[in-house]
């Protein structure tokens, strides 16, 4: 008998679970596929050549992107984001906690830094092409000088906020100056350091895009440019497309990643909030 | 007063190490050139740079320019708040909204703004209504973002409080809502005044619509490193004085909230 109820709550419990995630993926399917149908049917009807149909962008996808243009256009792209958001990344965390951990550092900088933030960084574009010429150098640099000041501010502000009784602690257990940093400091500190790397994600991002547009003869940034200089209006599209791609992909890689590091830190807020 | 006395002299300290921190920044500039490291073409003199600054801000048509530049800025930032805050808390508060426009949202917020300039052109030509378009899809997010987080916010006690005591849509619109989704509200403009500006200048460079952005770029295919500079001096203390104001609005307008809720939100 008991076997029978089990059976019949289980078959019951599947078919619950079975409509959540139907329900789930109606959610979060429906909208976007509205939409889509909508932009369909909008193209089809409209005479706008600006806005050409999903289908259209779809196909123009395929034939621009998928082939030679990925290796000529597109990687070379990606690997100086990475290269930019890397380099951006070490300078950032480990200027930040130099800063941090100085208060002296930390007055005598600060005027300078919050002026250098605010510099909109693709002005630094042509300022970087004086310097540096038109180069891959050039765009890793205005990458880094655009990504790094979120990561750097906010690496300061974490390392400062470190809690002071576990740094009194760590003072009367004399541990050494570099483990001090390494279990202390910059673990107290990685929160805010990513949220920074959050933040210097899109603008590394953009930054990609516009020194390429600017500056190149090769790169997503200068195709898209270059689709739309030519009326290639679909190919145009699907550049957007990609980029919007590649801005998605950056974002879900960064939510692993972060989800990861910050185990502990979400933990710990979990525990506090029950 | 005792604790005055005992907070000016550090204060003190801060304004002198900073006065100290940046002179050594423009002694530093003036040196590169000046040793040879880096040819004076590429790296103008400082002096040179600021003496070029104070001729522009005699200029006439320098402060038309920068007119053009913040009127951009201003619509765009007013249009993509309103946008933002009605789109936000509608969504915000219908639960079945928000989880339908999820994937939505999470898909256009990280397209870079710029890779919509090439449509922006096409559809608008070089004029101040392409730059708008770039400029208001940039910031909206940032507000659309905080204004859902801080709708869905509401303590939930409260909510059911204000329920039971029978306050209409209205009422618990003005006194719960607003009041919790404030601080939330208040971080995301600050941060779309930056992205604003950012991209005011940035739609400026590579569209040509006239502001600075646009003079950026002349001084920079003219050949003038010494422009060139000033302008870009110029761009960071308007970046500089847009982050100020909002910041102290922000503080001005949370007086009594600050101290609850930090920043970090997102």
């Amino acid at each position: 008998m008991t076997g029978h109820t089990a059976r019949i709550a289980n078959r019951s419990r599947g078919r619950a679970l079975g409509r959540r995630v139907a329900a789930g993926f109606l959610y979060s399917l429906g909208l976007p596929f509205l939409l889509l149908v909508i932009w369909a049917v909008a193209s089809t009807s409209s005479t706008n050549r600006f806005f050409p149909g999903p289908l259209t962008i779809l196909e123009a996808f395929r034939e621009t992107w998928i082939g030679p243009a990925f290796v000529d256009d597109v990687l070379p792209s990606l690997y100086r984001l990475a290269l930019g958001i890397a380099a951006s990344i070490v300078v950032g965390v480990a200027a930040g906690t130099l800063i941090g951990l100085f208060q002296w550092l930390r007055e005598l900088l600060e005027p300078l830094l919050e002026f250098f933030r605010a510099i909109p960084p693709p002005v630094l574009i042509p300022v970087m092409m004086l310097l540096l010429g038109i180069t891959d150098t050039m765009k890793v640099a205005v990458i880094v000088f655009g990504a790094v000041w979120p990561i750097l501010l906010n690496t300061i502000d974490g390392v400062r906020s470190t809690d002071s009784v576990m740094s009194e602690t760590a003072d009367s257990f004399q541990i050494t100056w570099w483990e001090r940093l390494w279990f202390l400091v910059l673990p107290a500190a990685s929160p805010r350091i990513m949220t920074g790397v959050r933040q210097g994600l899109s603008v590394a991002l953009i930054l990609m895009v516009i020194s390429e547009m600017f500056a190149s003869s090769a790169g997503l940034g200068y195709r898209i440019a270059y689709f739309q200089r030519n009326y290639l209006i679909a190919e145009m599209w699907s550049g957007i497309l990609l980029l919007g791609l590649v801005g998605v992909l950056l974002a879900a890689t960064f939510g692993v990643v972060e989800r990861r590091v910050l185990r502990w830190y979400h933990g710990i807020r979990e525990v506090n909030r029950a | 007063m005792h604790v005055l006395s005992i907070r000016r002299p550090r204060s003190l300290r801060k304004v002198l190490l900073g006065v100290v921190g940046l002179t050594g920044f423009l002694v530093v500039w003036q040196l590169i050139p000046t040793l040879g490291l880096v040819n004076s073409e590429y790296l103008p003199y400082v002096t040179d740079v600021l003496a070029r600054l104070a001729e522009e801000l005699r200029d006439l048509a320098f402060w038309r320019r920068l007119g053009h530049t913040m009127t951009s800025w201003a619509i765009g930032l007013t249009v993509a708040t309103l946008a933002a805050v009605v789109l936000g808390t509608i969504v915000g508060l219908v639960p079945f909204l928000r989880r339908a426009t999820h994937t939505v949202v999470e898909f256009l917020r990280p397209i870079p703004s710029v890779a919509l300039i090439p449509l922006a052109v096409l559809v608008f030509g070089i004029r101040m209504q392409a730059a708008l378009l770039i400029i208001i899809y940039a910031s909206f997010w940032q507000v659309f973002v905080q204004v859902i987080y801080g709708v869905a916010d509401v303590d939930s006690v409260a909510r059911d409080t204000a329920r039971s005591f029978g306050l209409t849509r209205r009422e618990r619109l003005s006194h719960l809502v607003l009041p919790t989704a404030l601080p939330y509200l208040m971080t995301g403009v600050r941060l779309a005044a930056a992205v604003a500006l950012i991209l005011a200048i940035t739609a400026e460079m590579v569209i040509g619509n006239p502001g600075l952005g646009r003079m950026i770029e002349l001084s920079r295919s003219a050949g003038d490193a010494v422009g060139l500079y000033a302008l870009v001096v110029v761009t960071g203390l308007l970046g500089l004085l847009v982050n100020l104001v909002f910041r102290f609005i922000e503080r001005r307008s949370l007086s009594w909230h600050q101290s609850v809720r930090g920043e970090e939100v997102l």
